[in-house]
């Protein structure tokens, strides 16, 4: 754990100086928008609409993204993977430390968003009571958040493993990631009519909290099946030679 | 576990690597006593860096074993690892960060206590002379700070053993005289087992009480460099003068001592069987009329013998 410990937080090092100037304003320009800006345009809806589990689901993966392909591809694009390789350190800690590091930044940023964001609609609607999410909002945007930098994460640390350099990394990263988010609405709307009403109807009928309950169990076995593969991939003597 | 006793500190048998149908290491059976300096010798592609890899337990061996310090270096990769140093093809150090923040860093990944660390820190870097810069961005230094740095990141933790792969490569002449006045001074200091790759021959020959001599992944020499350069050519003796006439030529290759001679820029070179003393040649030079202002007798340098190895024919 200590060793985990160790590359993680060198990892969030780097992350947080990574673009210099230019990267810390993207940050502030993250949070001033969906901390800020959505919040008070939106009002009181920001966070009693549903549509906030979507935002706060997808914004991880959008941060994790931006940081994840750097994990080996920068590594050893700038030639400090083979020293790293060449330390103590574990196979598990090297790969948990660049995994929870990119897991941490993705994540804590959206949740600094979230809660500026909550600051921002109490102040823009304040009308005497404090605007809370609900118990259940607040428990699924956890979960999904978490389970989608998890998600981001995992593959990008399979595709940075092999990759030889982070604009690769990127690049593949961006196409399978645009694949996830496209193929199945693609699909849905490439079923007969007759059965994507059926379909529809089925999920209905099971309500939207069975629903967001299954959309999580499937989150949760991709995540699975990629940090299983994660960890099949890494070996030191492959990363040596990729 | 404990740890396995071994006079050694780096031993390999028969070790081989191969690279699809490519032979990177062949066949190659080391023994580097603990506390030497040992210097690994080969041009481009010899398979230097590849045994390095080997040793670390960085790749594992197609045949044969490797042991660091007792490990089985296939098997105990780990445990070589914790005990080694190294510096590598390239420094490794994070640009984004700082100096302290490298060695910091690696402090922690060898579990390094607060104190110690911080004290071996500034111990290093006061000696390296940038303890003053230890707050700057690695990003922003010269090559030859750089590779300091990288160095001191090698023998942080005291590592029993280090790996050096061309630690000098790259820098200009006087960053790397500074260096390798720097490396000798660490490695009296830590009298740590040093296994150092180089292309510079007087390097090696400064620094290394043992060297072996790779070419096409195959060990084609190994001893102290002394003995490689008996090994390599006879003794040779240089005298400087005028008078050096056909006929006191002709006398002195009549002589046992003398395999062979030229007068080449005025300068009179013999080539000596064996340890031949030199003093009759001088006083049969002189009884011919020569007038003898300088005598010198040398051996072949390890840059000669490096170059006579290189020049043999593979024997495969």
């Amino acid at each position: 754990m200590t060793d985990t410990l160790t590359v993680l937080s060198k990892e969030l090092r780097e992350m947080l100086l990574q673009g210099g100037r230019r990267g810390k304003t993207a940050l502030l320009v993250f949070v001033a928008v969906f901390g800020v800006f959505l919040p008070w345009q939106s009002g009181r809806y920001w966070v009693t609409s549903p549509i906030s589990l979507i935002y706060f689901s997808w914004l991880p993966l959008m941060q994790v993204i931006s940081v994840i392909a750097d994990a080996f591809a920068g590594e050893r694009e700038r030639h400090t993977l083979e020293t790293l390789l060449a330390s103590r350190l574990p196979d598990r800690a090297i790969l948990f430390g660049k995994l929870g590091a990119a897991i941490a930044y993705g994540w804590g940023f959206t949740m600094v968003a979230m809660v500026v964001g909550l600051i921002t609609t109490n102040v823009a609607s304040w009308d005497g009571e404090l605007t809370m999410y609900s118990p259940g909002m607040a428990a699924a945007i956890l979960a999904s958040s978490i389970l989608t930098a998890l998600m981001a994460a995992g593959a990008g640390i399979l595709i940075s493993l092999r990759a030889a350099t982070v604009r690769q990394a990127q690049q593949t990263l961006g196409l399978i990631m645009m694949g996830l988010t496209f193929v199945p609405i693609l699909g849905i709307q490439a079923l007969p009519h007759d059965m994507r009403r059926e379909l529809f109807t089925q999920l209905a009928a099971g309500g939207t909290v069975n629903f967001v309950l299954l959309l999580f169990l499937l989150g949760a076995i991709v995540d699975a099946v990629l940090l299983a593969a994660a960890m099949a991939r890494f070996r030191r003597s492959r990363l040596i030679l990729d | 576990m404990a740890q396995p006793n071994s006079t050694y500190a780096i031993h390999t048998e028969s070790l081989c690597r191969d690279f699809g149908a490519l032979r990177v290491v062949n066949d190659v059976s080391l023994a580097v006593p603990a506390g030497s300096v040992f210097g690994f010798l080969g041009p481009n592609g010899a398979g230097k860096t590849t045994t390095i890899r080997l040793l670390l337990g960085l790749l594992e061996p197609t045949s044969g074993r490797a042991e660091v310090l007792g490990f089985d270096s296939r098997t105990q990769g780990g445990e070589v690892r914790t005990r080694a140093g190294a510096l590598l093809e390239f420094p490794g150090l994070y640009e984004r960060l700082t100096a302290e923040d490298n060695l910091e860093f690696y402090g922690r990944v060898w579990r390094m206590p607060g104190p110690e660390r911080a004290a071996r820190i500034k111990e290093l870097l006061t000696h390296l002379e940038l303890w003053d810069r230890r707050k700057e961005i690695v990003g922003t230094w010269s090559r030859g700070m750089k590779q300091k740095l990288a160095v001191a990141r090698a023998i942080l933790h005291r590592p029993k053993v280090i790996f050096l792969d061309e630690p000098t490569a790259g820098l200009d002449p006087v960053a790397a005289a500074a260096l390798r006045e720097d490396l000798i001074g660490l490695v009296a200091r830590e009298s740590v087992t040093v296994f150092l790759t180089t292309h510079n021959l007087s390097e090696a020959e400064r620094l290394c009480g043992l060297v072996g001599v790779i070419r096409q992944g195959r060990l084609l020499a190994v001893g102290p460099p002394d003995d490689l350069r008996a090994g390599s050519g006879r003794p040779q003796v240089e005298i400087e003068g005028s008078g050096f006439t056909e006929e006191a030529m002709e006398k002195l290759r009549e002589q046992p001592e003398v395999a062979g001679l030229e007068v080449r820029d005025g300068r009179l070179q013999i080539e000596l069987r064996d340890d031949a003393s030199v003093a009759p040649l001088v006083r049969l030079l002189v009884y011919e009329g020569a007038a003898v202002e300088e005598v010198r007798k040398r051996r072949a340098s390890l840059e000669e013998a490096f170059l006579s190895l290189m020049a043999e024919e593979p024997h495969d």
